[in-house]
């Protein structure tokens, strides 16, 4: 599925512009240990987390993930966001909690196979 | 109740704040304010243990109308309080956010979870905070149902 | 749902059972830092924590917000002395190979819905 359709169907908020609107999303990510990030998760993941200070960027720049979803309504700062644009991470938002968007993200995901 | 709390003490780290709670649940202290207590103490304890030169003390009143919860130590002392209260704000050292903490809302997390909030620092002398928590009546007054 | 289904569900062992034999999962948190737990503050007691953490922090976390069942997923193994802390207070403790995503996944596609929390306002939204 592309990450362009997760945005549009979950209206989620555009930290930065996406990177690369053709990408597909391999799979869903929960999680908030940057150690577990870069040992677990897959390129081209959707990492969902309230983390969202520099590091963030990155740990997805580094493990070639789709995109960043940070959730419950946290917002990265200018700093953060400038940086992800120069790096080509793509951070996305969104007001619910983790346990929800992890719940909707795998709903749409599994609706497509 | 008065607790010792050890600098650097991770492993016990919450462990004084579950006894206050469930000592202020045993003596009758409605639910709603014992978990508030709870937390304030819990976020007040780990921040002795991340942050404190030397830990500190996390003491316990109960009185008629109010809970009060008092953290104490003796440095370093909190530079900008008012940046330390923001939300998201954080000094903790790796070792800390490594384990899940530090994510700089302690201070925030007591001023919401307190009726009555205050805090003095000053560098090189140490910090007190001293929080106010009003009991409720109806212990399940702020509750929908429950068991 | 029950706990037995939840388990069966998320391929979960049941460490400790827990007093509560009607007990219903009704709601859920997912969180690995312990500190966004403790804005649950405003949530309910029949909240299940989900997280990846077996720290000692997060038993005694568990005892202050009156949390209903914990879930340690990730194929983390809690400690004795976590389970140990989970039978003291009754409560449901289960563990799973499965991933954060995909457990919560499961929940939310049974019926467990989020818990209503009321987070405090970041610094950065004022920027």
């Amino acid at each position: 599925m592309k990450l362009t359709e997760i945005v549009g169907q979950l209206s989620l908020d555009l930290f930065t512009p996406i990177s690369d609107p053709g990408a597909a999303v391999t799979g869903g990510y929960s999680g908030d240990l940057l150690s577990h990030v870069l040992s677990s998760a897959l390129p081209g993941n959707l990492w969902i987390t309230i983390q969202h200070h520099a590091n963030v960027v990155a740990v997805a720049q580094v493990t070639g993930l789709s995109a960043v979803l940070i959730v419950d309504g946290k917002r990265p700062n200018d700093g953060v966001r400038e940086q992800a644009r120069s790096s080509g991470v793509t951070l996305l938002g969104s007001t619910e909690s983790a346990f929800e968007v992890a719940g909707r993200v795998r709903e749409l995901l599994a609706a497509q196979r | 109740m008065k607790y010792r709390i050890r600098a650097g003490d991770i492993e016990h780290g919450g462990s004084a704040s579950a006894k206050i709670k469930s000592e202020l649940t045993r003596v009758g202290i409605d639910e709603f304010t014992a978990r508030r207590a709870g937390i304030v103490s819990f976020e007040a304890e780990m921040n002795l243990i991340v942050y404190s030169d030397s830990g500190g003390t996390l003491s316990v009143r109960v009185e008629p109308d109010a809970v009060v919860v008092e953290a104490r130590d003796k440095g370093p002392g909190i530079e900008d309080i008012d940046l330390a209260m923001t939300p998201g704000y954080s000094t903790a050292p790796e070792w800390a956010t490594d384990l899940g903490f530090g994510a700089g809302m302690g201070l925030a997390n007591i001023k919401k979870n307190s009726d009555g909030f205050e805090i003095e620092s000053r560098i090189g002398e140490g910090t007190t905070i001293r929080c106010r928590l009003d009991r409720r009546e109806n212990p399940r007054i702020d509750h929908q149902g429950g068991s | 749902m029950r706990l037995d289904e939840l388990a069966m569900t998320i391929e979960g062992e049941t460490l400790v059972r827990g007093t509560r034999s009607d007990l219903q999962i009704e709601h859920a948190y997912a969180a690995d830092l312990l500190s966004d737990v403790l804005s649950l503050a405003e949530g309910e007691d029949r909240t299940t924590l989900v997280t990846g953490m077996i720290n000692p922090q997060v038993m005694r976390m568990a005892e202050i917000l009156s949390i209903a069942a914990v879930i340690v997923v990730r194929g983390k193994l809690p400690p004795q002395s976590m389970v140990e802390y989970a039978q003291e207070l009754g409560i449901p403790l289960l563990a799973t190979r499965k991933t954060l995503f995909e457990t919560c996944g499961l929940m939310f596609a049974h019926g467990v819905s989020p818990c209503q929390t009321k987070p405090v306002h970041d610094m950065r939204d004022h920027q």
